[in-house]
């Protein structure tokens, strides 16, 4: 490039010449030099901004334009991809804790009408009657024949009802496909599994949505399209569900009870091994949820989670170990049980007089409302609220399906002393069968919170501390004693060393204004084997009336223990436990060698 | 010599051309019989599952227990009782000279082991 120099000799001889000051063309040179500097400095900067600018452009072009192509292009699978396996059922199979199938998915038609592409309406209509007979001719023919260009006739079709359909040759007669809920066991689980429903359908799938139960409560993970493959696996046994069914089923009919509940836990994991409620129904078809009556009157009711009743003397259980627990009393301490019992204007009654005083042992054994009231109101109204808050008992069970939430605990307004003392033999708290279990499973399984669960999960963390192991083995041993030699004889199994609780609650009456004389809530809470409890079991019949005697016996001993006795008899045995010949003495060693 | 390249690079993109022809009907008739493949496996599937829910159906503990029921002469099954539990040691072991004798060898066949 050629320079101009600043300061050009002609010029400045000229200027000299002229007389003018040579300096003014130097820097008249220096500014234009500079000027055209900064001219090409621009020229670069602006050359650079518009190719950034092409490259943004272009960038966005790209993305537009791809986005584009994918508004526009059809989904397709991956062709060649290895993995490229089609997503198997909208939904999530259901199985138990052995991999048998509670609920599947099962690939059927439903069944519409086009009635403008229809050759002959009516005929249709009659025929359609005749493969379906709740469905009303006339109306079918009036809705065929009218402007409706569009109806659904039936959700879901059995491949017979299909064929049918198909014969009538009528080409306004249309199937779509559609995947239903399917639970081969029928009424088995019921009450676990809830039942499913369509949700939005159209022509050609329809959503199945879960409608209760675990089938509503786990609804996002059954229908997880990345999860869909994997069944959801449940803590149940179909077996001893089965078992437990029938034997419950068979108990409640004999003791005459409109109701029936029975739980059977794992005492460790909270895992629930079975679980049902009486009378069920099928979740295949599920009924419609009542109108009117009382809500437990209805199937779909769920007693062993919703029921929440005032269960009785099974409550003496909690009030016994925190007082065990504080050091309050020990085994054989002896309790003032003087019968009636007057606190205030209030009395509190036993059931027959058990003289002056017992043990501790004996207030358990003999089921005494006084001795337990008496060793309540020596712990106090707030430990005692306290402890059964620790136990879960004031709060809903966390199970897994939506009922739960309906478990709700029924609180005295305020926990005066008196209510301690009601609430320390299991009136005036009242709480759900499931809740007993979890509370039972915590007091006898080792003392750590236990929390009820329907899921299989191998490993599980243990809960937090709510007694100490001695007590806990304290406990086992006076609940022994209770079958051994109290209320609950009958629970004897042979084997397998039974210890457990009776209660019998009088039920209140629902408008309110006391209780019933002749209906009462019976339970039984129990474990097996008493020195190392694996299982614990919870049975509660409503209104039983055992009339083989000549009297009717409504207590719990007559009633739920035998029933469940009879469930321990034919489940421990599926359960894979051994019976063993109890030796005197054998928990006593087991303890002291912890 | 200038000639010569020139064909050699002409026959190279004939070559070429034939190649690609061929590779890309290959590709064709490769994915549609991964597509009928994957269609086989879905529609497999789908037996599949049909075939677990009659299992399950046809396995139901209430079915089940009817046909107990109904053969009871034949096959004598009860629920299972503690007292069918038993210990190894009760069983016995079997008399060392039974007398039975070994009267019809059974062919084995392993062709599948072999090389």
């Amino acid at each position: 490039m050629i320079r101009t120099p600043l300061r050009p000799l002609a010029r400045i001889l000229d200027a000299r010449r002229k007389g003018e000051n040579p300096d003014a063309i130097e820097r008249e040179n220096i500014r234009l030099r500079h000027e055209e500097m900064r001219d090409r400095a621009r020229r670069r900067a602006e050359g650079r901004l518009l190719v950034l600018a092409g490259l943004f452009l272009a960038g966005f072009t790209v993305i537009g334009g791809q986005m584009a192509v994918l508004a526009q292009s059809d989904p397709s699978e991956p062709r060649a991809g290895a993995g490229a396996t089609r997503i198997l059922a909208q939904r999530a199979d259901i199985v138990d804790r052995r991999g048998r199938v509670l609920a599947t998915n099962f690939d059927t038609h439903s069944l519409y009408a086009q009635p403008q592409q229809m050759i002959d309406p009516e005929g249709a209509a009659a025929k359609l009657a005749e493969i379906f007979p709740d469905l009303d001719a006339a109306r079918l023919a009036r809705d065929f024949t009218g402007k409706r260009k569009f109806m659904w006739i039936r959700r879901t079709l059995s491949p017979e009802q299909k064929q049918a359909v198909h014969d009538i040759g009528e080409p306004g007669l249309l199937f779509g496909p559609r995947e239903m809920r399917l639970y081969p066991n029928g009424r088995l689980a019921a009450h676990v599994l809830g039942g499913a429903g369509f949700g939005d359908e159209g022509v050609s799938a329809a959503e199945v949505i879960g409608v209760a139960g675990i089938e509503k409560a786990l609804d996002a993970r059954l229908r997880d399209p990345a999860r869909a493959h994997a069944p959801l696996v449940l803590s149940l046994d179909l077996s001893v569900q089965a078992a437990m069914e029938k034997v419950l089923a068979g108990g409640m009919s004999i003791m005459n009870a409109k109701g029936a509940a029975g739980i059977l836990m794992d005492a460790h994991s909270g895992e629930v091994v079975a679980i049902s409620s009486l009378p069920d129904f099928d979740p295949n078809n599920r009924p419609a949820p009542p109108a009117e009556g009382a809500p437990d009157d209805s199937p779909l009711f769920n007693r062993a989670v919703q029921g929440v009743y005032e269960l009785g003397s099974t409550a003496k259980t909690f009030t016994i170990a925190q007082a065990l627990e504080r050091g309050q009393v020990a085994p054989d301490t002896v309790i003032n049980t003087e019968s009636p019992m007057k606190w205030g204007r209030f009395t509190i009654r036993d059931f027959r007089d058990y003289g002056r005083e017992l043990s501790v042992i004996k207030v358990l054994v003999k089921s005494s409302n006084v001795g337990t009231a008496r060793i309540a109101v020596e712990t106090g109204a707030e430990r005692q609220q306290a402890f059964l808050k620790e136990l879960g008992l004031l709060d809903p069970v966390p199970l897994e399906i939506t009922e739960a939430g309906g478990s709700q605990p029924l609180l005295p307004p305020k926990w005066s002393e008196l209510s301690t003392m009601t609430i320390s033999y299991g009136h005036g708290l009242a709480i759900s069968p499931l809740h007993l279990a979890a509370a039972y499973a915590t007091v006898v399984g080792g003392g750590r919170r236990v929390t009820p669960t329907l899921l299989h999960d191998a490993d599980r963390a243990p809960g937090p501390r709510v007694i100490s192991e001695d007590t806990s083995a304290t406990m086992r041993d006076l609940l022994r004693r209770v079958v051994t030699e109290g209320t609950a004889s009958l629970a004897e199994v042979p084997g397998y060393a039974v210890a457990g609780k009776t209660g019998t609650a009088d039920k209140p009456k629902s408008q309110g204004g006391g209780y019933h004389d002749d209906r009462v809530i019976a339970t039984f809470a129990g474990m097996f084997p008493a020195h190392d409890p694996r299982y614990v079991i919870v049975v509660t019949l409503d209104e039983p009336v055992e009339t083989s005697g000549s009297e009717p016996r409504r207590t719990a001993g007559w009633t739920a223990v035998p029933v469940a006795a009879e469930i321990i008899r034919r489940t421990a045995p599926l359960l894979g436990l051994r019976p063993e010949i109890e030796q005197a003495g054998a928990a006593a060693i087991r303890r002291t060698s912890n | 010599m200038r000639s010569l390249v020139h064909v050699l690079t002409a026959l190279a993109v004939i070559g070429l051309a034939f190649w690609a022809y061929r590779e890309n009907y290959r590709t064709q008739e490769a994915l549609a019989r991964a597509d009928t493949l994957q269609s086989d496996i879905a529609t497999a599937r789908q037996r599949l599952r049909m075939l677990n829910a009659e299992w399950a159906y046809l396995n139901r503990p209430d079915r089940l227990m009817t046909l107990v029921e109904m053969n009871y002469d034949k096959l004598g099954l009860m629920p299972l009782q503690p007292h069918q539990f038993g210990r190894i040691d009760q069983v016995a072991y079997p008399p060392r000279d039974t007398g039975l004798t070994i009267t019809n060898p059974v062919d084995v066949m392993n062709d599948g082991e072999r090389p």
